[in-house]
């Protein structure tokens, strides 16, 4: 499943029509926040980072459920929050639709009075009406008269994302919406909620810590830790050039290795490793001598066979088996480098390998892809 | 007036009274944080540890005409409480106000916050969310803790004694006129007394029970 990433950029629409949302808040009272961010109409945003990091609080408080020291939130064209300007409007006021952690679904109503009574100024069978069809849209049809404890971890999810959405809200709030179903019905909902987003022309942000779900479901992302928004940019971007060796582990990306630009070449930057060994990798504009992290992603990591041909964009790199464990489909290999005394980590199909060549300790060629290799600069991190 | 009349009236009376004041006491308890929070619970939780004498005791110098807080009360209600029906439900509000609380304050403790703060975003305010989605989720609590204020004012007998004095037709209850029964050797009518009175409990408690078991199967 592929999504067409549908960015609106804050730049190009115009102020009149601009439905985005702008985020700024900070505190230093309790746990300490800096965050700034913005989330396009039609944009799905997510808000990625580990437990505790605040990403939480930061969608409350988007919401209107917390309050903060000082803090800027504007939707659209209204204000919610200038704390400057000493304005505040409150959650009821704010008209967002927000899907909690565990659905937060009202127990003793039935579905279809659960989405009923998220539905403003509108008569009694208006109300029934746009319920149904958004119970239909999430595929709830036949299931109306249900009370909450009768229906699926997955149901559920879909009453509470419908009851999100039929207020016609002004922003959509995810609150690690997925977090309490299997990856069966993960899947299948992330699936309805990609289909059902193209519609919604308001900003989305989705709170996280999976970075699958990141890459599957939203445009962009904005990483946060303890209370600090770090890197925000396409889904694509944050994933492949982190801005720093903190927002790089963050992402789970394991090989990254201590270097300095050695010699800028055409198309291609050549790095020095350690121990004199070194590595093309894609261009970067930092100088020459500059000490930087090198980020290798795995999918540009493959066994290097002495029949395979050499190619000038990727670098052959010398070592041994350190661990190979079969997964599924898949082995996770883990190398060790001589040339860094480093380990290098990565996956390969089953079927491309022979176990009997991944015993530990046999020795091992790579060949790295040098457009995988990312340089990221040391003073940043 | 029998000693039920005046039985069924002071349970009315307390539980009309305390069900709201415990509605309110009992979700502030239970959604509001703050310092000294174990000291209000303690205080409203004394009448239950404490012997009813000893509350009987103390109200009996607070109810004084001699006292200023006496005083006042005698100016507020244009007579001294002591020995009268409104000291006696005053004093029943008093013993009564753990049974009042408690099971308000479980039953709000029970709603999940994720659940108000729905109703909140979803544009309900504070009082439709009370009534929308608060109320249908404790009544089990409001029952519960009606039924205990109600029985438990029935049965209500050091308290009802030294404040209420035992004066037939006005303070005189039902517990009271068992042990003036007991105590002039006619055990039957102190029988039919205590029999109604079990009765009365048992089926009460019986009605909570079931209307317990009933809602837990449909929900």
């Amino acid at each position: 499943m592929h999504t067409t990433p549908i960015i609106a950029s804050a730049s190009a629409t115009t102020p009149s029509f601009d439905s985005s949302l702008e985020v700024r808040l900070q505190a230093q009272r309790g746990p300490s926040l800096d965050v700034s961010l913005e989330c396009g109409a039609g944009e799905m945003l997510a808000l990625v980072g580990p437990s505790g990091s605040g990403k939480s609080t930061v969608l409350r408080t988007i919401a209107g459920l917390r309050k903060v020291d000082q803090g800027f939130v504007r939707c659209g064209n209204t204000l919610w929050m200038d704390t400057e300007n000493k304005k505040y409007v409150t959650v009821q006021q704010r008209q967002v639709g927000m899907v909690f952690q565990h659905y937060a679904l009202f127990p003793h109503k039935s579905v279809i009075d659960n989405v009923i009574l998220a539905i403003r100024n509108k008569s009694r069978k208006e109300k029934k009406h746009i319920a149904a069809s958004w119970l239909e849209r999430t595929n709830m049809t036949g299931l109306e008269s249900r009370r909450p404890d009768q229906l699926s971890g997955g149901q559920k999810q879909r009453v509470a994302l419908a009851r999100a959405l039929a207020s016609n809200p002004a922003a959509l709030l995810l609150d690690e919406p997925f977090s309490a179903v299997d990856q069966q019905t993960r899947r299948k909902l992330y699936r309805e909620l990609a289909k059902l987003r193209t519609g919604l022309d308001i900003p989305m942000i989705l709170v996280t810590h999976d970075v699958g779900e990141v890459q599957q479901l939203a445009d962009s992302m904005c990483l946060i830790y303890k209370g600090q928004t770090l890197q925000q940019g396409s889904v694509h971007d944050v994933m492949t050039a982190p801005e720093s060796k903190t927002i790089a582990k963050l992402l789970g990306h394991q090989n990254l290795f201590s270097a300095t630009v050695a010699h800028h070449g055409d198309h291609l930057t050549r790095y020095q490793l350690g121990d004199g060994e070194t590595l093309q990798g894609s261009a970067t504009k930092l100088n020459v001598g500059q000490a930087v992290t090198l980020l290798i992603a795995p999918s540009a990591i493959t066994i290097d066979n002495d029949s395979s041909a050499h190619d000038i964009g990727s670098n052959r790199l010398k070592g041994s088996v350190r661990d190979a464990v079969s997964m599924g489909d898949e082995w996770s290999i883990t190398v060790h480098l001589d040339a860094v005394t480093k380990s290098l980590r990565f996956r390969i199909p089953q079927y491309q390998i022979d176990s009997r060549h991944v015993l530990p300790g046999t020795p091992i060629n790579v060949n790295v892809r040098a457009g995988g290799i990312y340089a990221i600069s040391e003073s940043m991190s | 007036m029998s000693p039920f009349f005046v039985s069924f009236k002071l349970a009315l009376w307390t539980t009309l009274i305390l069900l709201p004041v415990g509605m309110l006491l009992g979700r502030w308890l239970a959604f509001a944080q703050f310092k000294g929070k174990a000291w209000v619970e303690s205080l409203i939780l004394l009448p239950l540890v404490l012997p009813p004498t000893v509350i009987g005791y103390y109200l009996l110098l607070v109810f004084s005409p001699d006292s200023f807080s006496g005083n006042l009360v005698t100016q507020w209600f244009g007579q001294p409480l002591v020995f009268t029906f409104p000291g006696l439900v005053i004093a029943s509000i008093v013993v009564n106000l753990p049974f009042a609380v408690q099971p308000m304050q479980l039953a709000y403790g029970s709603l999940p916050q994720e659940v108000r703060e729905a109703a909140w975003v979803s544009g309900l305010s504070s009082s439709k969310t009370w009534w929308h989605i608060e109320l249908p989720q404790i009544w089990q609590g409001i029952l519960g803790s009606a039924t205990l204020i109600f029985s438990h004012t029935l049965g209500e007998f050091g308290v009802v004694l030294l404040v209420g004095g035992n004066i037939e037709g006005r303070t005189r209850t039902v517990s009271i006129a068992i042990y003036d029964h007991v105590q002039a050797f006619d055990m039957l009518s102190a029988g039919w007394y205590s029999a109604a009175l079990l009765v009365f409990s048992l089926a009460a408690l019986m009605v909570v029970r079931m209307s317990a078991q009933k809602s837990k199967r449909t929900h």
